[in-house]
């Protein structure tokens, strides 16, 4: 199964390279607010422009 | 600045979003005619180009590449675009993923019923194709990842990750396992770079990760955002999302040799391929549960939305093929489950009930968007696509439940003498009743993938395609 000698040195560089990319998101702050992401992505009204200014659909905030 | 600058690119979206529903029309039908053929093998009179063997293939292209394919690229450069508040990175390069993709669709629609394969289960395409896909890949990485880069949000929104997780591992896993070396450059044939149990490793180091970054991850992007959205509701768990993630793409690279059980393969790797299928259970559910969840205090919202209940019955089936997976996966469940029908149950539970429903639910809130509409032409016709599809998925997964464990068993029971009960054809003969049922179950999902074709038509008809202004107050949040 020489195979293996490719495939499990890839998966853990793999792994490692996923842990950079953790540990680089992490320290750059993308997980410093772990609640407002939720809540901007309600705020971005992507309905037509014809009900433009109405927040989208029944958006209700009563769980924050 | 033209009027461009200040639009989202809903061109390309709109292509791949309605590229969806025909395809995923398209692939259904193959699949509906493929098993007709189980039941009446000589369905289609012998014709070489429509033998079960070609269309089988033909199917599973056509739904996982043509239509899930085609649903992620519509979604992800929606999603992109919208969390990251700018134009896609180039419209160039999106128009050609689009080009390129559809190419790549037709000639597998081409070569694949003239018998044209590489024999490797979801790769069957040829060394041309192949390198097409490559090149439409890096095209995908490059526009999805540099809109990524000149964002005006500070945050990337978890959706993203799960996206950009999908479209590297896949570039990846589809440069590994396609090396091959074409017979002669003027034909198709070509002959993989590995031989025999090797190549059956790097098959289903390929075809588990698949599943797991292609029809997973993928259609998880999709999930954490349009359930909020059509919930109208944060995600559950902004915080177990992210854990989700990453968990998920810390463990799936090893899942892959439970799909060679009691092969050639060493025993050893068998049993990791056991262990980190078992460990991938606690992140799935976690997804899942926090998907559902989001709804939480809204409930009633089910009774009226359709589409909400595409979305969340999705989830249901992801939880519920997520929990038989790792169950499969274990080695004496395996010898009874492997090579029998249970299987085909299992990948359509995860098919059919996850990966269809999030995209149907995901195109019908896209279609009205992307057309300057507020909603479908009939949300009658939605209830009706909803119930039809989820009664089809039930019949179908239940059908091959009971077939496959039949299947098992009459295959394993032996005499006293140590002879085998049954002969192979008993078996083959004991699954009439429930290859009929598993048609009547594909035709279900079919005819209601047909409604939301006529309803997508009614919707788009005489209505102007409409390019949504990117808001100027964009990125003001920090």
């Amino acid at each position: 199964m020489e195979i293996l000698y490719l495939l499990v040195p890839l998966s853990v560089t793999l792994v490692f390279v996923i842990a950079v990319v953790f540990w680089y998101a992490l320290k750059s702050g993308q997980f410093d607010d772990l609640e407002g992401p939720a809540y901007r992505i309600l705020m971005d009204d992507d309905a037509p422009a014809s009900t433009a200014g109405r927040p989208n659909g029944d958006f209700d905030l009563d769980q924050k | 600045m033209n009027s461009q600058a200040n639009t989202y690119n809903y061109t390309v979206v709109r292509q791949f979003a309605i590229m969806t529903v025909v395809w995923g029309a398209v692939g259904m039908l193959v699949g509906v005619i493929a098993a007709a053929q189980l039941i009446w093998p000589d369905l289609t009179h012998g014709i070489s180009w429509l033998s079960y063997g070609r269309l089988r293939p033909l199917h599973t292209n056509a739904v996982i590449f043509a239509f899930g394919g085609s649903g992620l690229f519509a979604t992800s450069y929606y999603v992109v675009q919208r969390t990251c508040h700018v134009r896609l990175f180039s419209d160039r390069l999106a128009a050609f993923t689009f080009w390129g993709w559809t190419a790549v669709i037709v000639l597998a629609v081409i070569t694949l019923p003239l018998g044209y394969t590489t024999s490797k289960e979801y790769a069957e395409l040829e060394w041309p194709v192949d390198i097409l896909i490559a090149l439409v890949w890096v095209a995908y990485a490059i526009v999805f990842f540099g809109t990524i880069v000149k964002r005006k949000t500070p945050h990337i929104y978890v959706a993203n990750w799960f996206f950009g997780g999908y479209i590297l591992t896949i570039a990846l896993l589809h440069l590994v396992n396609s090396a091959e070396l074409p017979v002669s450059f003027t034909g198709w044939k070509s002959y993989s770079a590995y031989a025999g149990s090797q190549d059956a490793m790097v098959q289903w180091w390929y075809g588990h990760n698949a599943v797991g970054f292609f029809l997973t991850a993928g259609f998880l992007g999709m999930m954490y955002y349009f359930v909020p959205k059509q919930a109208g509701r944060p995600v559950y768990s902004y915080r177990l999302s992210v854990v989700h993630f990453w968990a998920l793409v810390f463990t799936y690279m090893w899942a892959g040799p439970h799909h060679l059980h009691y092969t050639a393969l060493p025993d050893w790797t068998q049993s990791i391929g056991m262990v980190f299928s078992l460990i991938l259970l606690a992140p799935s559910w976690g997804g899942m549960i926090n998907g559902i969840m989001t709804l939480s205090g809204a409930w009633y919202k089910l009774r009226t939305d359709p589409i909400l209940k595409f979305l969340i019955v999705a989830l249901s089936f992801y939880g519920m093929s997520t929990f038989e997976g790792p169950m499969m996966s274990v080695k004496t469940v395996n010898a009874l489950s492997h090579y029998t029908e249970w299987t085909i149950g299992h990948v359509h539970a995860g098919a059919l009930g996850w990966v269809a429903m999030i995209t149907i639910g995901s195109i019908y809130y896209l279609i009205p968007r992307l057309f300057g509409r507020t909603e479908m032409y009939s949300t009658g016709l939605i209830t009706l696509h909803f119930w039809i599809s989820t009664i089809g998925v039930v019949l179908y997964i239940a059908a091959m439940w009971i077939a496959g464990v039949t299947q098992g068993l009459m295959w394993r029971a032996i005499n006293s003498d140590g002879t085998l009960t049954y002969s192979f054809v008993e078996a083959v003969k004991a699954m009439y009743p429930f290859y009929g049922i598993r048609l009547l179950g594909g035709m279900l999902f079919l005819g209601g993938m047909l409604i939301m074709v006529y309803n997508v038509v009614k919707t788009i008809a005489g209505h102007k395609a409409v390019d949504a202004p990117i808001p100027a107050v964009a990125g003001a949040h920090a």
